[in-house]
């Protein structure tokens, strides 16, 4: 635990009198610190290209009245820095007349163990780990013409201390190892990335040689893309296989279902709650108490417990995620999803980890019964405007169905959708649910922050995809 | 106040000094501030006011041929020190790379052009208010305009880059920055889009409430949209899309991309990738120009680069490394392009929408779907269908694909390049690329 006080001339009880003091007729806000150490090991072109350290500190002082949000932060824990940023606080609201809520859940639970994964592996180790999956890919397949794997660890530690010194603190540990393989054969080149990680040190992820997996996961698929054919142009039925493909839900109705959007009225799902939004046995949920998950959090960003949050029910809209600012001023509760990249960022309502449940079908059905149609199995980033409720997301590796049998692997192409509706197209929802590996990132107004997503596979009637084939 | 250039300097050659008594044969330090005070509105009303302050250091130090880099945003000497010893002990611990070095001695720049990228003008957040207030109230003029979210931002910074070489230079830099998003609503569709204005000087940025009226009007005209049938047919995108595919051409002529292969550009100089009217410039010493800079982020530095003359490439964009690697010298692009630009084409924007019976003029795209490995391209749009000139209705839920090497071969530019952004482009028609719809 980070100690924020023990070398600055502010005292714990200068920040508390500040915080208060700037607070005082405020509804809401909190001083958030925040001390990150981070690192980066990267292998490329056959050597350690890259071995970086990054430590990070600072604070960000918030203060809400009504709907008005006012943030300063800095590098600099001190008393002048601290007073500095006060008076900007209360220059923005100079009229406030609010009153501090001071209600925030209490839970003891906890979802991650209070370690730092950068230490428990030494730099030789990680290096001698990346050196054998360079070897090891290369020696494999001769068409291996480039290898990238790198180690990303992290720990966060955070405070929060609120109007009337109450404070609430978390440490976070967070790792990542990726491998992208590029192959080349008959002169065409195509490229693959598979990764892994979560909230738990690295050898729990590696363990019993498990780095192999990840390098056979990239080397596979980037084989299949190097047999691909051009992606057919138009709209077709598509099955979408289990775990990461989930992005679809993360993209689809997840950011449309923040409570930011709604309470503004610029998602397209502010006006449907307790309406029927996808089709009978779909169930979508939010969870943020999955143990070790790279989405998970023992407390958010503003001190709020985690839950697991049900956001529809059998095709019914139940729930928004929301925040404490956005839930103030929607008359609910927040859900614990209020989340910032760092110290830096003022805090939004965010997804953890977004899961669509079991139903009963299987994936072998759903293929059985598409006549014409594209099967996606793994996929790149995706995209969403909330307003007009477009998403797209690319396919990393996808085969075309024809007659009900699955045909050649197609190129990488761009699906496109109507959010609102792709859930009420959702004829089938398999049993075989699976989460990711544990490699997104969530990006929203500027902030990055890491999430989850699980699926079972899915049969949706209609999608456009963005081919070349027409 | 941001930190002066004596403070910035002070911490660079503490780290430079220590790294050196450490065992460090070379390093190099980059120590930045920047101020950054923004404003937002919602629906005319105040909603955000965001005041940040970062200080940054990046230190990279050199054993032989053995490299390491380490960055923190806390400076006390303190951890610096801890910090510096870790850099160090890490450095010993990486093993070699042969590629690794400082930039020659030769190519660093010499000295810091004056190119006019600060103003001090501190714009107080009432003067913010004031402009913000004004934009709002001509973008929420029209009664289907049911959201307004605009923000004004001004930004100052200043850094120094030292070197163990004696290089030790830097200079201040300012941006301020006004947007409006708007969202429009009609019986059939909500739709939202956007217009902003950046500039180095106050002065030069749009005026309020022509802004305003922007934003609103390109989001009202989206209203209604249609999607459209699946076929080949010709686009035309709107500048703020057509720098996108000009950015796309810079990450696959990047140095570490080619020296690595994997940029569908590989091996390509002297060769046509564009039709011969394609010109393409990287110039960076370009009088308040959003992306000028006199030496690079090594310190190399940097002069206009022609990078494709009359659709030839000329140049990829070389840093120290992967110089090394590709046995050539850095032209000073590490960290990328400075102003990057297409010449202008020479048909109106008229006579080109004009040129064909019927076309799409594509106003955003959404999705990552730039591979350039491969040079395939597939993305979702919006925008309109224009039939003879003429705007028939909006469009969107389609998707646009097609392979770099052939939309290059294919692309006219109209002749209304403006120098809005660090990367610009005029408006752009591609033929034969396919639209994936109904």
């Amino acid at each position: 635990m980070s100690n924020f006080f023990e070398k600055s001339d502010l005292s714990r009880n200068d920040a508390e009198s500040i915080i208060s003091d700037t607070l005082k007729k405020c509804d809401d806000g909190e001083l958030y610190l925040e001390n990150s150490k981070s690192e980066s090991i990267l292998l490329d072109d056959n050597k350690i290209k890259n071995s970086s350290y990054s430590s990070d500190l600072g604070f960000g002082f918030r203060a809400v009245s009504d709907e008005i949000v006012a943030y300063s932060h800095s590098n600099e824990i001190s008393k002048n820095s601290l007073k500095q940023s006060s008076e900007n606080l209360k220059s923005t609201l100079k009229s406030a007349k609010g009153i501090y809520n001071h209600e925030i859940p209490k839970s003891n639970k906890k979802y991650y163990e209070n370690i730092n994964p950068i230490e428990q592996k030494t730099l030789n180790e990680k290096i001698e780990i990346l050196n054998k999956v360079n070897s090891y890919l290369r020696t494999k397949d001769s068409n291996v013409k480039q290898v990238t794997a790198n180690f990303l660890g992290e720990q966060k530690s955070i405070e929060i201390i609120r109007s009337g010194g109450e404070t609430l603190t978390d440490v976070r540990p967070l790792v990542r190892f990726n491998v992208t393989v590029m192959l080349e054969k008959n002169g065409r080149k195509e490229t693959a990335v598979y990764g892994i990680g979560g909230r738990e040190s690295y050898d729990s992820y590696l363990r019993q040689n498990n780095w192999k997996n990840v390098c056979d996961e990239a080397l596979r698929i980037a084989s299949v893309n190097l047999e691909s054919k051009p992606a057919p142009a138009g709209e077709m039925k598509v099955v979408l296989g289990p775990g990461w493909p989930a992005i679809l839900i993360h993209e689809a109705v997840g950011h449309g279902l923040e409570g930011d959007f709604n309470r503004k009225k610029t998602s397209a799902f502010h006006n449907l709650m307790g309406q029927k939004v996808a089709s009978e046995g779909v169930t979508i949920i939010d969870d943020g108490t999955i143990n070790n998950r790279r989405g998970s959090l023992t407390i958010d960003d503003e001190g709020t417990p985690t839950e697991k949050t049900v956001l529809i029910e059998n095709g019914i809209l139940k729930n928004f995620m929301q925040d404490r600012l956005n839930a103030r001023l929607m008359k609910t509760r927040s859900t614990g999803s209020g989340r910032r990249e760092n110290y830096r960022h003022i805090v939004l309502p965010r997804m953890r980890n977004t899961m669509m449940l079991n139903g009963n079908n299987t994936q072998e059905e759903m293929i059985k019964s598409v006549d014409k149609g594209i099967f996606a199995v793994s996929f790149g980033g995706g995209q969403v405007d909330i307003t007009s409720g477009k998403f797209v997301f690319n396919c990393t590796e996808a085969y075309e169905i024809i007659n009900g049998k699955i045909g050649s692997p197609i190129k990488g192409a761009t699906l496109i959708g109507d959010g609102p509706s792709i859930l009420k197209e959702v004829s089938m929802v398999g049993n075989d649910i699976m989460l990711d590996p544990g490699i997104g990132t969530c990006g929203k107004a500027g902030q990055g922050v890491p999430v989850g997503v699980a699926q079972p596979s899915i049969l949706i009637n209609k999608m456009t995809v963005g081919g070349t084939k027409l | 106040m941001i930190k002066d250039q004596e403070y910035l300097s002070g911490k660079a050659s503490y780290c430079l000094d220590l790294a050196k008594k450490l065992g460090a044969t070379d390093s190099s330090v980059i120590v930045g501030n920047s101020i950054s005070e923004t404003v937002n509105f919602r629906n005319q009303k105040l909603d955000e006011s965001n005041r940040s302050d970062n200080l940054a250091i990046n230190l990279t130090t050199y054993i032989g041929k053995k490299k390491s880099s380490i960055s923190s945003s806390n400076l006390l000497k303190e951890n610096l020190d801890t910090l510096i010893e870790k850099c160090i002990e890490t450095t010993k611990n990486t093993p070699e790379d042969e590629f690794n070095s400082l930039p020659d001695k030769d190519l660093l720049a010499k000295e810091v052009k004056d190119l006019d990228l600060y103003d001090d003008t501190h714009i107080k957040n009432e003067a913010k208010i004031e402009y913000l207030t004004k934009l709002e109230t001509s973008a929420s003029n029209e009664k289907k305009i049911v959201n307004t979210e605009s923000s004004f931002t001004q930004d100052k910074s200043n850094f120094i880059l030292a070197n163990s070489d004696g290089f030790s230079k830097g200079y201040k830099s300012s941006s301020f920055t006004a947007s409006s998003v708007t969202v429009a609503k009609d019986d059939k569709s909500m739709e939202r889009d956007y217009e902003y204005t950046s500039k180095c000087h106050l002065k030069d940025i749009k005026d309020a409430e022509e802004l305003g009226k922007l934003a609103a009007e390109q989001t009202i005209r989206k209203l209604s949209p249609k999607k459209i049938g699946s076929e080949k047919i010709s686009l035309i995108f709107d500048k703020r899309i057509a720098k996108g595919i000009l950015s796309t051409f810079a990450g696959a002529i990047s140095s570490s991309s080619i020296s690595r292969g994997t940029s569908f550009l590989k091996d390509k100089i002297n060769q046509k990738i564009f039709s011969d009217k394609i010109n393409i410039l990287d110039k960076p010493d370009i009088l308040k120009g959003l992306g000028s800079r006199s030496f690079d982020s090594e310190g190399v530095k940097t002069n206009t680069l022609k990078l494709v003359e009359q659709g030839v490439l000329k140049h990829y964009l070389i840093d120290t490394y992967n110089g090394k690697k590709l046995n050539q010298k850095s032209n000073g692009r590490c960290g990328g392009t400075s102003n990057l630009y297409f010449e202008n084409g020479n048909i109106s924007h008229k006579d080109l929408l004009n040129s064909k019976s019927k076309c799409l003029y594509i106003t955003e795209t959404i999705g990552h779907g730039s591979n350039i490995v491969t040079g395939d391209y597939s993305v979702g749009a919006t925008g309109f269908l224009i039939e003879n000139g003429e705007f028939k209705h909006p469009i969107n839920e389609i998707t646009i694909a097609g392979n770099f090497k052939d939309m290059f071969q294919n692309i006219i530019l109209a002749d209304d390049l403006e120098f809005e952004y660090a990367t610009n482009s005029p408006t752009m028609m591609i033929e034969g690329m396919v639209v994936a719809g109904k």
